[in-house]
């Protein structure tokens, strides 16, 4: 039954013919952007497999992956961040102007482009774009980005085509912030924003018509349960060098599978045709599977994101865990956390967990970000002896069982909590399991449902030790302040402070806050590298293992240049093409 | 008659080698060797490189093939010949007895892994034999409290009738409504996390046991129910017999065959039970092996397609479940034709 359904689906999929509106004639004052060393084939239809059913297409709700996977190729945003150079590059706004005090943005727009319902783009609707993220009765996810030195940043028109940014103090890399935030319709949605309708706006069964943006792509069809089907916006305003409007495919297809093992089986059958982050055990099922050739696989090297083993240091005063509480004598103990530190195998981690794709990590930057990693930090190596050494000159000492007994010659135990979905993490904690039984410490692994492990980790507090991951966003240090700063909402290893609990944490948001205020490239860096050496000497974080970011796709699509910043394979769909030449494989 | 002595001394030897396992296995069932993981069986040669015959089976050390991530080739520069009765790591035989004699081993750097090891490069033989002891040892702790409390209660009921019965019964209805799984959920949620996982397991287990006193109860009192009607019952209460005598001497030993058969049926099912726990993540927990825990790993699709070795528990729990599937029915069998 199965297989024909999927034979079906293919039938389906790969029709003869797709009926794509055509691109339409550019016109006279279209200011198009030329991507200049760009050429390709068009037609065809691209089929990917989500983990999920995207949620909603409404950019100011999208919270989860697969609707923003969606909503991405769906928008255009003002200043882009290119994910090949992550460097910033024109997109709506065809130039931009700061101002001397870094406090002022002028941003020209392009004239004369049209978004994919045929209507007008021009300032007003920047302003509306902002006025409906700002305003907190829409609950938009990016109102947080949008927030500098404690004020909303203010967006002005100038004129029809020109809009003035300004922010209440000077912001390093602010044009960064205008990355993928999606430019709305103001003819589309005033209606519902001034009934204070936004939240309910757009949801995946809207009628395409009544939906529409500045992205490559714009809704087709929605089958619930099965696909999403998006086709080429003809008015879309980027052309190549040969004066063709992009994107070169006509249709965007997603599938929506169950979980990764499904996407992978889906794209090593051939129904999808790009997969977009495999794990490394998947990724060695498709290399050696890769004989036929029908795709091609791409290690990228190591993603910005890092996975990191912490200790519970809340403040419990408030709640009764007296467990917990009496742990904390450790945990708050650097001399542990050195120890700890030193005896976890990370190469070990690198090598059996992700099967040699990742890094191992001795700081919160990955080697992936060439342009923030502190190269400096040391990269000490396990030893089981040292760590021995410095857990005696902290007071600790072993039964003759080899059980390790802290001052007041209690046992040493406690439990790692994972996530019981990541497969991944759970075999880091029973390796650090065997690593820290060589220090006598008596460490239990429990693998919990995801929804129970965040709600232990962020609101109950109650547990001893997590692993986790984070990163994954924008290369930029403005993207790691929530969790630096010592009221940050990531700031997971003590939640919810007041003022910074120990000098190093006040030093660290004052470098923090610093280097957001700091213009000059070299001068933050400067201030970020001593982040990254006070966090590697404290070790709120015990910092494991940075993955490769692992991605294939299907051997004929041209113009793949997959990227370690999210989304690491679509971010450049309207370039992406297939050549005739290979086409007959299929 | 032959069939039945045969079984039963498969199953006789399963649970002897499981019991056996710290001697029968070669290594340390948590014992990493992490330049080894997903490493294929172990090939036992007897001709070497050079074409030459050895009596001693022998391996040749596995090395990671420096192009190919997670295979391997075997260095056969120097042979490891297999040796019997080793000095390796140590186990308990029995609670505080401690040996570090091994059935069989090769020496260092060789490691003789006959079903291969798992992806912390863990040794799959080792983790199967001890793994069993939890399996099975759950299997059969869990049917114990069934039998247990489904005897007394059965009894019980069958034995005084009436009001006695109908509440018994109706509470057997009940239990056999719970949905036991979810009852573990919440049992497990409802537990601390700094509970020794292994105390955690067993509780989990007798747990399921107890849940499961309905069936076996129901039968029971069956049995009972008739058996008081027997008109030696009768007999012997006419002469002043009492209820604790009666049970002893008349009842209770009408049952045991029912609480043969349950029990042969009961074990494979609870063993069953534990793979669910486990594969579910309710399991023993890492680094503790058990057959669930070990089938835990073919979730992932990687593991799934790509080594056959992880398949052995399964293998060995349709093993011990066919065995006592069978010497229940002979038993059931052989108890039928004694009765006629």
């Amino acid at each position: 039954m199965r297989l024909i359904g999927s034979a079906l689906l293919v039938a389906l999929l790969s029709g003869l013919s797709v009926n794509a509106a055509a691109p339409s004639a550019i016109a006279a004052g279209e200011e198009v952007l030329v991507e200049r060393a760009t050429s390709g084939t068009p037609g065809g239809r691209l089929v990917v497999a989500l983990r999920a059913e995207p949620r909603t297409l409404n950019p100011a709700a999208a919270a989860d992956a697969p609707s923003r996977e969606v909503i991405g190729r769906m928008s255009g945003d003002l200043i882009h961040i290119d994910r090949a150079t992550q460097s910033t590059e024109s997109a709506l706004a065809s130039q931009w102007k700061r101002s001397t005090d870094g406090r002022e943005y002028t941003l020209s727009l392009r004239k004369g482009i049209r978004f994919s319902d045929g209507h007008a783009f021009d300032a007003d609707d920047v302003v509306f774009t902002f006025r409906v993220l700002l305003d907190e009765r829409t609950g938009a996810p990016q109102r947080d980005l949008l927030i500098v030195g404690g004020q909303p940043i203010r967006v002005t028109k100038i004129d029809e085509y020109t809009v003035k940014v300004a922010l209440s103090q000077p912001y390093a890399a602010a044009e960064r912030l205008f990355d993928s935030i999606a430019i709305l319709p103001q003819h589309l949605l005033n209606d519902a924003y001034e009934k204070g309708a936004m939240g309910q706006i757009w949801s995946v069964a809207t009628p395409a018509t009544s939906i529409a943006g500045l992205g490559p792509y714009r809704l087709k069809e929605y089958v619930a349960g099965q696909r999403l089907v998006l086709e080429r916006n003809p008015y879309y305003w980027k052309i190549d060098s040969t004066k063709r409007r992009l994107p070169y495919i006509d249709e965007l297809v997603f599938l929506f599978t169950g979980n990764e093992d499904a996407q992978v089986i889906r794209f090593q059958s051939g129904d999808s045709d790009v997969l977009s982050r495999a794990s490394a055990d998947n990724f060695a099922v498709l290399a050696r599977d890769q004989a036929a050739q029908r795709y091609q696989l791409k290690d990228l090297g190591p993603s910005l994101e890092y996975n990191f083993l912490f200790f519970n240091q809340n403040d419990l005063s408030g709640k009764t865990l007296p467990q917990v509480a009496m742990k904390q004598q450790w945990f708050g103990d650097l001399g542990f956390r050195r120890a700890v530190s030193r005896a976890i195998d990370r190469e070990g981690i690198a090598r059996l967990v992700y099967r040699g794709r990742a890094v191992p990590l001795w700081g919160n930057v990955s080697p992936g970000n060439r342009l923030w990693i502190n190269t400096a930090l040391p990269r000490l190596p396990r030893s089981v002896s040292e760590a021995r050494a410095i857990l005696t000159s902290s007071g600790f000492s072993w039964r003759p069982d080899g059980q390790l007994l802290d001052r007041q010659g209690r046992p040493v135990s406690f439990t790692i909590v994972t996530s019981s979905t990541s497969a991944q993490r759970t075999e880091m904690a029973t390796l650090i399991q065997a690593d820290l039984k060589e220090l006598g410490m008596d460490v239990q692994v429990v693998p919990l449902e995801f929804r129970a492990l965040v709600d232990r980790v962020f609101q109950s507090f109650d547990y001893d030790a997590s692993i986790l991951g984070l990163g994954g966003g924008d290369a930029d240090p403005n993207g790691e302040m929530n969790v630096w700063l010592s009221t940050g909402s990531n700031h997971l290893w003590r939640l919810g402070q007041q003022k910074p609990a120990t000098p190093w944490e006040a030093e660290v948001d004052r470098l923090m806050q610093k280097q957001l205020v700091t213009l000059d490239y070299r001068e933050r860096k400067q201030l970020f590298d001593r982040v990254q050496t006070i966090v590697a000497e404290q070790l709120p974080f015990i910092f494991l293992a940075a993955p490769h970011i692992l991605v294939g796709a299907r051997a004929d699509i041209g113009n793949f240049q997959p990227s370690v910043l999210d989304h690491y394979t679509l971010w450049n769909v309207e370039r992406m093409f297939f050549r005739p030449e290979l086409r007959t494989r299929r | 008659m032959k069939r039945l002595g045969l079984i039963a001394s498969v199953l006789a030897s399963l649970h002897l080698l499981v019991l056996l396992a710290g001697f029968v296995a070669p290594y340390d069932p948590v014992e990493q060797t992490r330049t080894l993981p997903f490493a294929p069986p172990a090939h036992l040669h007897f001709v070497d490189s050079r074409g030459q015959f050895h009596l001693r089976p022998f391996v040749y050390a596995l090395v990671p093939d420096s192009e190919n991530f997670e295979s391997y080739v075997e260095d056969t520069t120097q042979r490891f010949p297999v040796q019997f009765m080793v000095s390796g790591s140590a186990y308990n035989v029995l609670p505080g007895l401690e040996s570090r004699l091994h059935l069989f081993g090769v020496h260092a750097p060789a490691r003789v892994s006959l079903l291969g090891t798992d992806g912390l490069g863990r040794d799959v033989l080792s983790r199967l034999l001890h793994g069993g002891r939890m399996s099975i040892g759950a299997g059969l702790i869990a049917t114990l409290c069934a039998l247990l409390v489904g005897m007394g209660l059965g009894t019980l009921a069958g034995f005084f009738g009436g009001r006695v019965d109908a509440a018994v019964m109706r509470l057997a209805d009940l239990f056999m409504a719970v949905p036991w799984l979810y009852l573990l959920f919440a049992v497990r949620a409802a537990l601390p996390l700094h509970l020794d996982t292994r105390a955690t397991f067993l509780l989990l287990v007798a747990v399921l046991g107890i849940v499961g006193w309905a069936r076996p109860a129901r039968m029971i009192r069956g049995i009972v129910l008739s058996a008081r009607e027997r008109t030696f019952v009768t007999a012997a209460r006419g002469f002043g017999a009492r209820a604790p005598y009666l049970l002893k001497r008349h009842i209770v030993p009408q049952t045991l065959g029912v609480v043969l058969t349950q029990a042969g049926l009961l074990v494979p099912q609870y063993i069953l039970a534990e793979v669910t726990l486990s594969f579910l993540g309710l399991g023993v927990g890492e680094p503790t092996p058990s057959w669930g825990a070990m089938l835990g790993s073919l979730q992932q699709y990687s593991v799934l397609t790509s080594y056959w070795w992880m398949f052995t528990p399964a293998i060995a729990l349709v093993a011990v479940a066919i065995s006592y599937y069978a010497l229940t029915s002979m038993v059931h069998e052989r108890m039928r034709l004694a009765a006629s």
